[in-house]
């Protein structure tokens, strides 16, 4: 059959239909033009990901031809913004190696140097300030979360009565995060350490919802670094600048680590709480720790996540 | 195969045309859902631009409301196609004709949780990372890649249903049955899966003791049959109202027995949570104690959850009373327990998850203007489709639109029906 035109509605005159006809036409116009209205702040994108970033691929498909051009993409676009090349490099973990971390409760006074040395290593955000460990000031005698103060400002540290317990990534070797990621934008790499592809992220923030130690932190604006601040050695899986809408969290200074450096939280301790090394390596200080002290802790041992991180005691 | 391409093409152009033409009260409708949706999408660039921290949520409470409105408007999609059960397994005539309009209710809803979904990713930009193939679908470690899947899935079955119907109705012509039928019984299934998969995502997390409780998967269900049919109840008298389209009292009371006794189921799983988790007074009730009772000086939420649990059981007594066999009251009880299970499925179960956070701080959150307003016209934008959706399945089922009356003048959409066309949905 042969498609026909609706014929012009019984009641019409010329008139009419011209009226009618403007009407549409005038009705049309206003929507557009109030579609266009409501775009508008678009206008204000600047840094939407360019073609090479949007059509980059997996982090574990990438040859290392890709890998190189990426890097370059990445130094090129820090340079851009902060006006220093960096020195990015794509670290891989190395064989017979597994990372842990003790952390040595009696030694620990509170003072928060650690925080802010993973800030200034890291590259994180200043504005609004993301912080990837948190020091819990806890009553003596207890090891429950929900009895920790968050928030304390003291003029002195120690206080007495007190103990404090810094809580990080515990790199655990069976992550709820990992499993949760519906994009397999983190994972757990051989040498213990679980990462995150910030170029591959959607920002669903489900793998944050699913820590149980409350590891991870999500840049709900634009980062903001102080151009003097910021750390030219970096790496893909660590402390290269972010962008808006990914996830991050500690990643056990990968760019120091795997190059045979200690952790900056590590180093900056005053008392000398933090201990890292290889806990395949039995002469290493993380080994002797594990042999010679009585007690570990396992934060909230019993989610079954078995945290690379352990608490102990001197006395 | 041109020819049928061809008459598709002018089917569809009918439909197209009949979405746009009305009276003053469907303009004036349009226009204002049109122009909330707008006010929605400006607020979604200005989130695009700034990024998530225009909304209220934070580190602490890392989802909101988005969330919380998928959450409800799965329950919505998945209970829209029980409708189904009644027609196809005890053949219930009543309810025949109307099942397309749960259906088209399934897919506006979708469509909404899909938005709201997507209003929620940091990075929208890459939404292809989750397409299989070219992209690392987590399936099946994940659960929201099941929910990817799901989701979508339930889109493209309830699609098929209802434009194969209509289609097959404008032709006026029997629908196969292996065309359909199949499809049909999937959906009821999927429809299932969607929301208890939906009550996975939250279940699965043992860090969060307030949602891994296995009771969590029957509430879903249970408030989702609530809220789903109530909707299909007022839908169905709006309809009715407004297009001279024939829709039975009996049909709607079907549906009031459905409302009925999932209000009942859902009364009574609330009362065996609120028991577990007061009565045995573990640490692990925190999150309960700062919904009901406030934590520490900290009780946003408390208002809203008894306000929900008020509104719930008031529905819960209506509905149980022969009162409600009166289609006044029947609406009140609708619009109540609707409200209610938003209430308790959106305050009341994704916020206080998050509170107070793993490591036992308590922060807060109450969503910003903006997030609001991309609800908002995430919302209007739902009902423009459903209402679209509407405008053009009602003439087509009332004959109206139909190949035989091609090139015959065209409908202005609500003049009293002349020649009422008696033939039902082909079974
Ligand atoms: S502590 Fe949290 S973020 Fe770190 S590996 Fe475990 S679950 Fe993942
Ligand atoms: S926020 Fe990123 S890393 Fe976390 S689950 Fe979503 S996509 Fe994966």
């Amino acid at each position: 059959m042969t498609p026909t035109l609706p014929p012009p509605d019984d009641k019409t005159s010329d008139a009419s239909m011209s009226r009618r006809n403007f009407l549409r036409g005038a009705a049309a116009f206003g929507g557009l033009t109030a579609l266009a209205a409501s775009l508008a702040p678009l206008r204000q994108l600047e840094d939407f990901s360019s073609s090479e970033e949007f059509l980059q691929k997996y982090y574990k498909e990438l040859t290392p031809d890709d890998m190189t051009k990426v890097i370059s993409r990445i130094e090129r676009e820090v340079q851009k913004e902060y006006g220093i090349r960096p020195h990015v490099r794509d670290l891989k973990p190395m064989d017979g190696v597994e990372f842990v971390y003790c952390l040595n409760l009696t030694r620990c006074i509170g003072c928060r140097k650690c925080v802010h040395a993973c800030v200034n290593e890291n590259n994180q955000s200043r504005n609004p300030e993301i912080q990837y460990i948190r020091v819990l000031k806890m009553p003596h005698g207890s090891m429950d979360v929900e009895k920790g103060d968050h928030t304390y400002e003291a003029k002195s540290v120690p206080e007495k009565g007190f103990f404090y317990m810094p809580v990080q990534c515990q790199q655990c070797q069976n992550p709820p995060c990992v499993k949760v990621c519906p994009v397999n934008a983190t994972w757990q790499e051989k040498d213990g350490i679980t990462v995150i592809d910030y170029d591959w992220c959607i920002g669903c923030r489900y793998c944050e919802a699913a820590c149980p130690y409350w590891a991870r932190r999500f840049n709900f604006t634009k980062p903001e670094i102080p151009k003097e601040r910021l750390n030219p050695n970096m790496a893909y899986l660590g402390n290269r600048p972010r962008k808006q809408g990914v996830m991050e969290k500690c990643h056990f200074c990968i760019q120091r680590t795997r190059a045979g450096k200690y952790p900056a939280c590590l180093e900056v301790c005053p008392v000398g709480a933090r201990k890292f090394g290889n806990i395949l390596d039995p002469e290493s200080e993380v080994s002797y720790i594990m042999r010679e002290k009585r007690v570990f802790i396992q934060l909230k041992e019993e989610m079954g996540t078995s945290p690379r991180f352990f608490y102990y005691f001197d006395k | 195969m041109i020819t049928a391409a061809r008459n598709y093409m002018i089917f569809i152009r009918r439909c197209t045309r009949i979405a746009f033409v009305g009276d003053w009260r469907y303009y004036a409708w349009m226009g204002l859902l049109t122009v909330i949706s707008l006010l929605g999408l400006n607020a979604y660039a200005k989130q695009l631009v700034h990024g998530l921290i225009v909304t209220g949520m934070s580190d602490e409470v890392s989802w909101g409301v988005y969330i919380a409105n998928f959450t409800f408007l799965v329950g919505v999609a998945a209970a829209a196609v029980m409708m189904v059960i009644p027609v196809y397994i005890y053949d219930n005539e009543e309810l025949h004709d109307l099942v397309i309009f749960g259906e088209l209710l399934a897919v506006a809803a979708i469509i909404m949780c899909l938005a709201f979904v997507t209003v929620d990713l940091g990075r929208p930009d890459r939404f292809w990372h989750l397409i299989p193939g070219i992209g690392q679908l987590n399936f099946p470690r994940s659960m929201l890649s099941w929910d990817v899947i799901v989701l979508n899935g339930y889109l493209l079955l309830n699609v098929h249903i209802c434009g194969y119907l209509l289609y097959c109705r404008y032709q006026n012509k029997k629908p196969g049955k292996w065309f359909y039928i199949p499809f049909v019984f999937t959906a009821i299934i999927w429809a299932v899966s969607i929301h208890t998969v939906t009550a996975f995502l939250y279940v699965g997390l043992g860090g969060r003791p307030f949602w891994n409780a296995s009771i969590v998967g029957p509430r879903f269900l249970a408030s989702a049959f609530t809220a789903g049919p109530a909707i299909i109840i007022l839908a169905l008298q709006i309809i009715r109202h407004y297009t001279h389209y024939r829709i039975t009292d009996k049909a709607l009371l079907t549906l009031r027995s459905i409302v009925q006794v999932s209000m009942i189921i859902n009364v009574f799983l609330l009362v065996c949570e609120v028991f577990k988790e007061f009565y045995s007074g573990t640490t692990h009730g925190v999150s309960a104690r700062y919904l009901f009772v406030g934590l520490h000086g900290h009780h946003a939420l408390v208002p809203w959850i008894w306000t929900a649990i008020t509104l719930n059981l008031v529905a819960m007594v209506i509905l149980v009373l022969p009162v409600s066999r009166s289609l006044r009251w029947l609406d009140v009880a609708c619009v109540l327990s609707i409200v209610g299970i938003w209430i308790e499925k959106g305050m009341g179960l994704v916020i206080p998850g998050f509170i107070p956070t793993p490591l036992g701080a308590i922060v807060e959150y109450v969503p910003s203007l903006n997030e609001t307003l991309v609800c908002l016209g995430i919302w209007a934008f739902g009902l423009l489709c459903y209402t679209i959706f509407l405008r053009m399945s009602v003439p087509i089922l009332q004959g109206r639109i139909a190949k035989s009356n091609e090139g015959q003048p065209e409908i202005q959409g609500d003049e009293p029906e002349t020649a009422p066309v008696a033939d039902p949905l082909p079974h």
